[in-house]
Formats: structure tokens, sequence, C-alpha cells
């Protein structure tokens, strides 16, 4: 077991919601969350659909181990055809939406068509229907969950939804849940803006009964939250200092893109990092950061609460965002400073908020406010065209295209079409730091060499979360490599993207694997799901599950010509720090990668490769 | 000699481990709803509360049962639900000035903590301490302890 066996298909067009039992056949070739969702997607979608169309659909799912006493089983998975890329989207988020949704009995649900006018889901256990929300478009994310929350009469209410930015289709939109937890990569927010849908609010009381094997499952679990309690990075280092006790690491490392990936080292790291969150402030001897925070089941509590300066230029005039709230993690901390050389933390904080408020994700917004300061910086872009003066390092510049970027007000419209699209159309398609459309997240891969080929092949486009071989190369997990060479990098990142799609389809947070590898989730998994649940199982799951999202690619019209990055990475050398004049080494990783693979010179699975893995 | 659950809200994240093992205690299911001890989240002040029945002495709830359904454990110090006696109705809920004795649809009684015998499933759970089961007569040892180390006294006696 460890599924509900239950799908809910709501039919947005017709306004209608189905219930049909979970495809357990599939379950266990695709696990569940992002795998089991992924597997329902390729097989009802055309591939070329248009992300913002009717016919793509949009799938909210949990895994096996969601709702349950394992660590951080809160997860839950949004798996679209993602407009930003027009790749496959699955973003994944904590809080407390996911577990609540397999609390009210379900697995995952399906969104079809678009309705014809605003609407929210509102499921209370079995009870699924479609409400009105002419009165909330055009609200925040946390307005929406307020006013549904004051309208149900229910305080205990989970609320999923989109604010202005995916009302307004930003190609980088996000669905927030429980006001600043996110799916947040690939625009999936804009896909239920373009349905739409507003919202999902869910109250379930049933809780999870079906686990497999309860006694064996307590002892699994309590075994792997020790692992995570004794181990250094999620024991003591992320409760303590978040995501962002990398700033000043990856800085010194010579890692850390700055200035649109002009530079490698930023100057002011020291000033927007960890230890500067816990440092008082002169203005009134408050430090930034309130508290650290759990998600759902999370033994770890990496996340940060954070409380602005009121006195700081952006809010002195606006006191609903005075109080505590959602704080800078360490790769939006980067996207919104580092990449565009802001280092006023208390703007990026500011930049955070409205990002959490209007479901926007931090890191594309910052990185495309990155590449157009560049443009400002060589002339093709003035500002009188922006709204603004946009130098590197403007806080001021930030705090007002954040604003104009989730309304959609002037320049703002087209900062929301994303870097590609938008350095296309100024004649300089070479300054989007992206791969397949998607802007990177915080690690120059030319001082982390894996990283290049990681960003190239994933499958959702440039992204830190398919395969972080950061691990290995930076902090030694599970066994260290040079982070300066190529040398052994394709099996590596091979072996972190299996591994991460069973950590994601499992519905636990891949920060677990700080600690644990896949040997310390099997047994969780054996305990919780029938059927066999080895190792080799796992593994062979996780390698399906990848080839799967990449034939799906593949048939959207992506070729090996888009496992690429972009020139500044390959040909321009890193111009401080430790790799000083190296680039990244795709080309000699790439035709490694698709060998070790299993797939021909063009990076398509063969035959062989397809029949092995039951595709 | 009786222990009881003693809560720092400071060291509390919010993960509701408590709250699941608390249902799964007493439920056999992974269930917060309906969990014996609730966290609250105060969002904009960034702190998490976990409360649940502290076991008065002189316990409203056990003093206003009609049908006297809720008796003391002798060995825990905890108030006790009998699920037999009791008709659901309800009075003890409005007595109990603290909230921590509720209606449970499912079963058609009341429920509220028991101390789970002596050994509380919420504890257990709890990742980071924040709630803790210590000798009743000694909740503030800690706070007394935290203190005395600050008392500015000579390291040895003349």
């Amino acid at each position: 077991m460890g599924w509900n066996r239950k799908v809910l298909r709501v039919d947005l067009t017709a306004g209608t919601c189905r219930e049909e039992p979970l495809n357990m056949k599939w379950a266990q070739d695709y696990l569940g969350s992002r795998g089991l969702a992924t597997k329902y997607l390729v097989s009802e979608i055309d591939p070329k659909v248009d992300p913002l169309s009717p016919e793509n659909k949009m799938i909210m799912s949990t895994g096996p181990l969601t709702g349950t006493m394992a660590s951080t089983g809160g997860r839950y998975t949004v798996v679209t055809k993602g407009p930003l890329t027009g790749a496959i989207a699955c973003s994944n988020s904590g809080g407390y939406f996911g577990a609540e949704l397999k609390f009210a009995g379900w697995d995952m649900i399906i969104f079809e068509g678009k309705s014809p006018k605003p609407v929210y889901l509102y499921i209370e256990n079995d009870k699924a229907e479609l409400r009105d929300a002419a009165h909330l478009w055009g609200r925040s994310c946390w307005e929406t969950e307020e006013t549904i929350k004051h309208e149900l009469q229910d305080p205990l209410v989970r609320v999923s939804s989109i604010g202005l930015a995916g009302e307004n289709e930003v190609m980088f939109a996000c669905v927030v849940n429980d006001l600043h937890r996110a799916a947040g990569r690939s625009g999936v927010g804009a896909v239920m803006g373009s349905k739409n849908l507003k919202a999902v609010a869910l109250r379930g009381t049933k809780g999870v009964s079906g686990i497999h094997d309860f006694k064996a499952f307590m002892k699994a679990t309590t075994e792997a939250k020790k692992v995570l309690a004794d181990n250094a990075v999620t024991g003591q280092g992320l409760p303590k200092f978040g995501t962002q006790v990398l700033m000043n690491v990856i800085n010194e490392m010579g890692a850390l893109p700055t200035r649109n990936h002009r530079d490698v080292q930023f100057e002011d790291a020291g000033k927007i990092s960890a230890e500067a969150m816990h440092e008082k402030r002169e203005s009134d001897g408050k430090a930034q950061l309130v508290t650290n925070a759990a998600c759902f089941g999370c033994t770890i509590a990496c996340g940060r609460i954070s409380e602005i300066d009121k006195g700081h230029f952006t809010v002195k005039n606006s006191p609903k965002y005075w109080g505590a709230s959602g704080g800078l993690e360490y790769e939006a901390a980067w996207a919104l400073g580092a990449a565009n050389g802001v280092g006023d933390i208390e703007a990026l904080q500011y930049a955070n908020m409205i990002c959490n408020e209007q479901g926007m994700d931090p890191i594309s917004f910052g990185a495309t406010v990155g590449a157009v300061m560049e443009l400002y910086d060589m002339g093709v872009l003035d500002a009188a065209k922006i709204g603004i003066d946009s130098p590197f390092g403007s806080a001021e510049a930030l705090a007002k295209l954040v604003e104009m970027t989730a309304s959609g007000e002037g320049f703002g419209k087209e900062i929301g079409l994303g870097s590609k699209r938008l350095c296309e159309k100024y004649g300089h398609p070479e300054l989007s730091m992206s791969v397949k459309g998607q802007e990177f997240p915080a690690y120059d891969s030319r001082g982390i060499q894996g990283m290049g080929l990681a960003y190239a092949t994933s499958n959702r486009g440039a992204c830190h979360l398919r395969g972080y071989t950061v691990a290995s190369e930076v902090l030694g997990i599970p066994v260290k490599t040079d982070p300066l060479t190529t040398e052994g990098k394709p099996e590596l990142v091979k072996a972190f993207q299996d591994a991460t799609a069973v950590f994601d389809s499992a519905g636990i947070c891949v920060f677990t694997s700080f600690a644990w590898t896949l040997a310390d989730v099997q047994p969780q998994l054996d305990a919780a799901c029938e059927g066999d649940w080895s190792m080799d199982k796992l593994n062979e799951v996780g390698e399906r599950i990848w080839n799967m999202e990449r034939e799906f690619n593949n048939a959207a019209g992506f070729t090996a010509k888009d496992d690429n990055l972009p020139p500044r990475l390959t040909t321009e050398p890193a111009k401080t720090g430790p790799a000083k004049g190296l680039v990244n080494g795709l080309a000699t990783m790439l035709p490694e990668y698709y060998k070790v693979r299993g797939w021909t010179p063009d990076g398509v699975p063969t035959a062989e490769t397809k029949a092995r893995l039951g595709l | 000699m009786w222990k009881s659950l003693h809560i720092d809200p400071a060291k509390c994240t919010g993960c509701l481990q408590c709250e699941m093992a608390c249902s799964y205690e007493h439920t056999g299911v992974f269930n917060p709803s309906k969990s014996r001890i609730k966290v609250f989240n105060f969002e904009a002040e960034g702190r998490k509360v976990p409360y649940t029945c502290t076991q008065c002495t002189e316990a409203w709830c056990l003093n206003s049962c009609p049908v006297d359904a809720i008796r003391i454990d002798l060995s825990t110090g905890a108030k006790m639900v009998f699920e037999d006696t009791c008709v659901g109705c309800k009075v003890c809920t409005i007595a109990c000035p603290f909230g921590t004795i509720n209606y449970n649809q499912d079963s058609g009684k009341v429920q509220k903590c028991d101390l789970c015998d002596g050994n509380p499933a919420c504890v257990e759970a709890c990742p980071t301490a924040a709630i803790t089961y210590i000798d009743a007569d000694w909740t503030g040892l800690d706070k007394m302890r935290s203190w005395a180390a600050k008392a500015n006294t000579p390291t040895t006696a003349a």
C-alpha cells in the first residue's frame, strides 16, 4: 500500500470532479509523486501541445511517504508541460498541503481543460467541488488563503494558489502553498492561471492508514531520522543556517555566479549570507532571521522565517510586510542578490516576499533581472524603456521590477517572459543564462564542472534539483570528487539524477540526501508499500523515470543541441578564484554521458535501453 | 512519582511529528486531525506553540462529567476518558478552560491526552525536545538551573 489508490479527475471545461482508481501497475513501475504523475501526463497529452492551452493538463500528486511519519514526508509535486521551457515541468513543494491531500484520501488530482470562469477546487475528504473564484481573481496568494479560510470558516484548511504572476501567465509563475512554500520552477503557476484555476483548498480528516507494515515502518523511519539528526549538515548546518550556509562556501570556491555570470565571486557575498541573517541590524538591533521552521514531518527544519527592517525604503510605508514571513533561502538570496550584484539583504528579503506573495520563482525572476541589468550596462536597454535606472547593484531597480513583473505592468511584462525570450527580443540570445529556456540556479559550472552537465541534461531545463553533484564536488557527499575536473562526472551526474527521481517520487525532500542515500530510503518504502522495493528495483525506477521524461522532451521537439550551455560558460574563462582560467568542459562530458545512459550519440534512448527499462 | 508533559515552544519547528505520533498511538493511523496535541502557528510572529492537556489536579472536565466517565489514572496522574461510560454530551468541552478536551465525530465520545500510559508518543517523536516528560514536581528545574548558572559566585568556598 502506501497509496490511497484514488485519483481525482477534475474537468475544468465541464466543471466536473470524478473519482477513479489509481493505476497500481504504474504505481509499481513509477512509485508516486513525480514519477507516477509524469507517467499519467505523458500518457494523456500530446507532447507538442501548447503549454498554456486547455489541451495541456496539470497534475498535483503525492507519494507513498507523503503524510506519514517518514521525515520530510510532506511533499507533493506539480507536473505539467511547462511554458518557460516547453519541456516536462515538475516542481515539488513542502509545507502542509501535500500531506493534507493524502489525509483527505487522495493520491493525486488531474486537472484538464479550462474553466470558463475563475474557480477554486475545494476538497473535504471524499467530497470535491469547484467553487466560484471571481472574488479571488486579482488577489495575492496570501489574500487568497486568508479569504478562503474565512469563507469556509475553517482555520485548518490548507490552501495552494496562484497570485498575480500566475494569473498574468508570467512564464516562471509558481504555485504557492502555506504562504511561503512553492512548487517553484518552470512556470507551473502560469499553467494553473491559464486554466482559470485560482486555488485548491483541502481539508482531510481520514489520515493515512494504508501502510503495508506499520511496525516495520515505525522502526525504519525512526532509524532514518537518527541518521538525519547525527549528520553535521542535516543535524546542525541546515537547521541553524538554512541552505544559506552555502553562500560563503560557494563564493570562496569561485562558483557564485555574479552579475549575470560575468564574474564568479561576489564582493558582497558576506552581506547576503546566512551569517548576515543572524547578525543584529544597526537600525533596530534585531537580526533579520527570527527562527527556523519545518515543513510537514520534517526533522531537519531548514526553513527560514525572517523579519524585514521596518525602516527599509521598500516597506517603510507598507506595514503589511512588517511581520515575520518566509525568509531567504540560498537560491533566492543568490538570484535576487549576487546575480544582479545587489548586496542589500533587506531589499532581497522584500523581493523574496513579493515572490511568495504573488507566486513567482525568485530564481528565474532574479536571473532575468540579471540579464536586463547587463543589457542596460551595454546600452541596449535604458531607463526610459525599463521604467527605472537599472545598473548592476541597484536595490531600487530590483524592488521596482519585482512589483512590475508580478503585476505585468510596463516592462515587467517582458521580464515575465523569462530571460531567453527577453534576450532574443533585444538581439542578444547569448546573454540568457539558461538551458532549454530555464535560468540557472546558484552554482557556476566553471567552478563546479559536474553541474554544467547536470544543467545541460536536466529534463526541466537548468536546475540544481535534478542532479545535485554539488553534494559530491563541494561537500563530499557521498564521496568527494574534484569540482575542477570533468573526469568521472558523467557517471556521477547519472547516479544523482536517477537517485533524485526516487527521492522526489517517494514524497520526501531531496535535502535528506545530504545524509541519506537510497539505502536509507529503501527500508522506509519497503515497509510502506506492498510489492518488492529492493535497491535494484529503486535504481531501475529512478532510471526509468529519467528516460520517460527524456522521451517526452524528445517527442516535444528537443534534440541533443538543446543539451547545451550558454557560450559564456564554455568560452569565457572564470576571472577569479580557484577556477580562474577555466571554462566548463561540457563537450568532453556530454558524449560520455550519452554512452553511460545507453543513449545514441544524438541523445536518444536506444531500443535496448528502453526494453531494459520497460518503456 | 508522576511526570508531566513539559513544552518549550521556542524549540518547536512546526513539523507535526507529535500530532502524527499521537494519532498513530491512539487510532493506528497517521492522522493529525485526531491528535490530542496540537501545534499552533503564529505566522506573523514566527512562533509555533504545541498545546495539550496539563492534567489539572481539580480537573474541570472530570468534575463536570455527569456520568463520571473521566477518572484519574493513579499510576500516571492522567485524567482518563472511559469511552464505555462517556455519552458524548460535551459538557466537559465547555467546562475545560483550556480547550484541551474535544469531541471526536468518529467515535461519538470526547478525547484528551492520556499520557500514553506513562510513555507519551509525542515526546518520543519530537525531534527537538520541545516536548519532554519530566518529574511533575520539578518542571521548573531547568529554568532554575539556568538562573543558578548566572549567579555570580566564587568557584570554591573560602
